[in-house]
């Protein structure tokens, strides 16, 4: 029963999604929309590793930040098609998450957290030497001409974005409910336990690494053609970072739908707040949101509510 | 190809910046090394050191090492302050592994932006007498932006590590990191010893803030690159040893300078995390481990 009521609001979404697109004319919700999305996809995506096994995943911008760039390098190599674009950002990403995972996630998971963290900074000074993608200068792309059934390309990225993170929440879900991610939540409530139940704790934590990085990859590979001018410092933007982790903290980590939740309420009043305000303050905002919420409420709104009910209950 | 002098000069002036690297880390050796206290916003705290030494600098015209000195006890309040709010919410409830470190990331990030919002991106410096000096020996050349934070760090080093090893407060500290239950039986508060470790940890930072804005400017976003040189140093010197970490920070200065001679400034915040994943993988208790 549980499953149809799933599947049944992704499908109802997507017919919302392309009613949406028909309907309305007005650019600005489209661009606004998709930057929700997106953040939604980051915030599934950390929790995978980060709510599941408890790893913390500091370089998040940096695997978006290389999704964007391989779209880049091989569009202007290759030429590809996007989808194409994106499968290459999701391999490469993969590969480095497994990577990085592989050198750091036998040791305590604070090395994990501090390897991530300087990788973003070595990405950086990689790709700000790297010539051929525009190096510190940054990259123009050129607007495809094609945009399929829609009035104009970025509905047509919008509607990509809703697939690719609908398609996330999915495998997050999935992942949630599995043999698998009982696996990861036994690797965060006790490691050594987990290992002596012979749970195979490296290879979950390497899984679960690998389809974080793949899956910030597909965010970041249809980025460049949102922007259509990316540089080292946008695209490694910290501020990337502290949004995948302050969604799924404020929403919740140990449920599939917290990160949804604190993605879309973050993530709307990011919006808000950046049209009415100003920029800055909006970012101030997200960081004095995470330490509270970690601080007084760990457990996030989806802790919060399971706690409400429980009382209710009794 | 490789002329001698230039290597001469990169060596001295990475012993020299190492030097001051070791006045960055010591706070982390302390916090991270010995407390196990995962401070990411480290490097943040060092910023605001730079930023209360410009402030005052521009205002009352004191020498910036001075002004280091001066708020040192400011820091150690804030420092003992923040360790009462993560040990009321992550400590006392086994979450330190996860929820902390995002604690304290936010805590840097909060630091950057107000210091973006107040100060804006500009790079801000200092003015001292002896800023633009430089003394010559034979074809070495020693500024004095660079020497002056090599005798503090090295001197504030040295007295760090005396007290660690000397005084009892010193060797609790220590212990804390050793065994808790057994500096509890011995008639110690660990909790007590902890907030004060950390109050010194921070309390370096302000001189360490100090140090950093009289070799060059600064700007907000600075403390980043300052992430994985402190981790790498911390680790490589084996966690919480002094001498061990004095000497990683002088093997990270030697080769970032060789690197940024050789091959170009840009390439010489990778040198950092190369460092740090080599000593994950091959030895990941670090040169010095205890």
């Amino acid at each position: 029963m549980k499953i149809s009521v799933f599947w049944v609001s992704i499908v109802a979404l997507l017919i919302a999604g392309l009613v949406f697109t028909e309907v309305v004319g007005n650019e600005y919700y489209f661009t606004a929309l998709y930057v929700i999305l997106q953040a939604t996809m980051m915030a599934v995506a950390w929790n995978i590793l980060g709510g599941f096994t408890g790893y913390v995943n500091f370089g998040s911008a940096a695997f978006f930040a290389v999704g964007a760039y391989t779209a880049i390098a091989l569009d202007k190599a290759l030429g590809l098609p996007l989808p194409l674009l994106i499968l290459a950002a999701a391999a490469v990403c993969g590969l480095i998450g497994l990577g990085v995972g592989y050198l750091t996630l036998r040791l305590k998971g604070v090395y994990f957290a501090i390897a991530t963290l300087a990788m973003a900074i070595v990405l950086e000074t990689l790709v700000t030497n790297w010539t051929y993608v525009g190096g510190a200068r940054g990259a123009y792309i050129l607007t495809p001409e094609n945009h399929l059934w829609f009035d104009s390309y970025i509905q047509m990225l919008f509607m990509l974005m809703l697939v690719l993170t609908l398609g996330s929440v999915a495998i997050s879900r999935r992942l949630n409910s599995t043999r698998l991610g009982r696996g990861l939540a036994a690797i965060r409530d006790d490691e050594v336990a987990a290992e002596c139940a012979g749970v195979p704790t490296l290879r979950l934590k390497l899984i679960s690494t690998t389809v974080m990085g793949a899956m910030m990859g597909v965010a970041g590979a249809p980025y460049p053609f949102f922007v259509t001018f990316v540089d080292p410092v946008s695209a490694f933007n910290l501020f990337v970072a502290v949004n995948a982790i302050a969604m799924p903290m404020i929403g919740g980590t140990s449920h599939w739908i917290g990160p949804v939740i604190g993605a879309l309420l973050v993530g709307s009043m990011q919006e808000i707040v950046t049209v009415n305000v100003s920029s800055e303050l909006n970012v101030l905002i997200v960081g004095v949101m995470l330490v509270l919420f970690i601080s007084l409420a760990p457990q996030g709104i989806v802790g919060l509510v399971q706690k409400h009910i429980l009382r209710r209950r009794r | 190809m490789l002329s001698l002098d230039l290597f001469a000069n990169a060596i001295v002036a990475g012993v020299l910046l190492g030097g001051f690297y070791a006045a960055v880390a010591i706070g982390l050796a302390i916090a991270f090394g010995q407390l196990d206290i995962v401070n990411i916003a480290h490097p943040a705290f060092v910023i605001v050191g730079s930023y209360v030494a410009y402030i005052v600098n521009t205002h009352f015209g004191l020498d910036p090492v001075l002004i280091g000195v001066l708020v040192a006890p400011v820091f150690f309040l804030v420092g003992v302050a923040i360790y009462r709010i993560y040990y009321a919410a992550f400590e006392r409830t086994g979450q330190e592994s996860l929820s902390g470190l995002a604690f304290f990331f936010g805590l840097m990030f909060i630091i950057e932006v107000v210091l973006i919002l107040v100060y804006g991106v500009d790079y801000r410096l200092v003015r001292a007498g002896y800023i633009g000096e430089t003394i010559e020996l034979g074809f070495v050349g020693i500024p004095f932006r660079m020497m002056v934070p090599f005798v503090v760090a090295t001197t504030g080093t040295t007295a760090i590590y005396l007290y660690l090893s000397r005084t009892f407060t010193g060797r609790a500290i220590l212990a804390v990191a050793q065994d808790r239950l057994a500096l509890q039986l011995m008639g110690a508060d660990p909790v007590r010893i902890k907030q004060f470790a950390f109050g010194l940890a921070i309390a370096t930072t302000a001189i360490a803030g100090s140090l950093l804005i009289i070799i060059g400017p600064v700007e907000p976003s600075l403390g980043r690159l300052y992430i994985g040189r402190v981790f790498a140093i911390v680790v490589l010197g084996g966690m919480g040893s002094i001498p061990g970490m004095f000497i990683a920070a002088l093997i990270l200065g030697i080769v970032e300078t060789l690197v940024a001679t050789f091959m170009g400034p840009s390439w010489a915040p990778a040198v950092a995390f190369g460092l740090l994943l080599l000593t994950l993988a091959l030895r990941p208790s670090g040169l010095f481990g205890r």
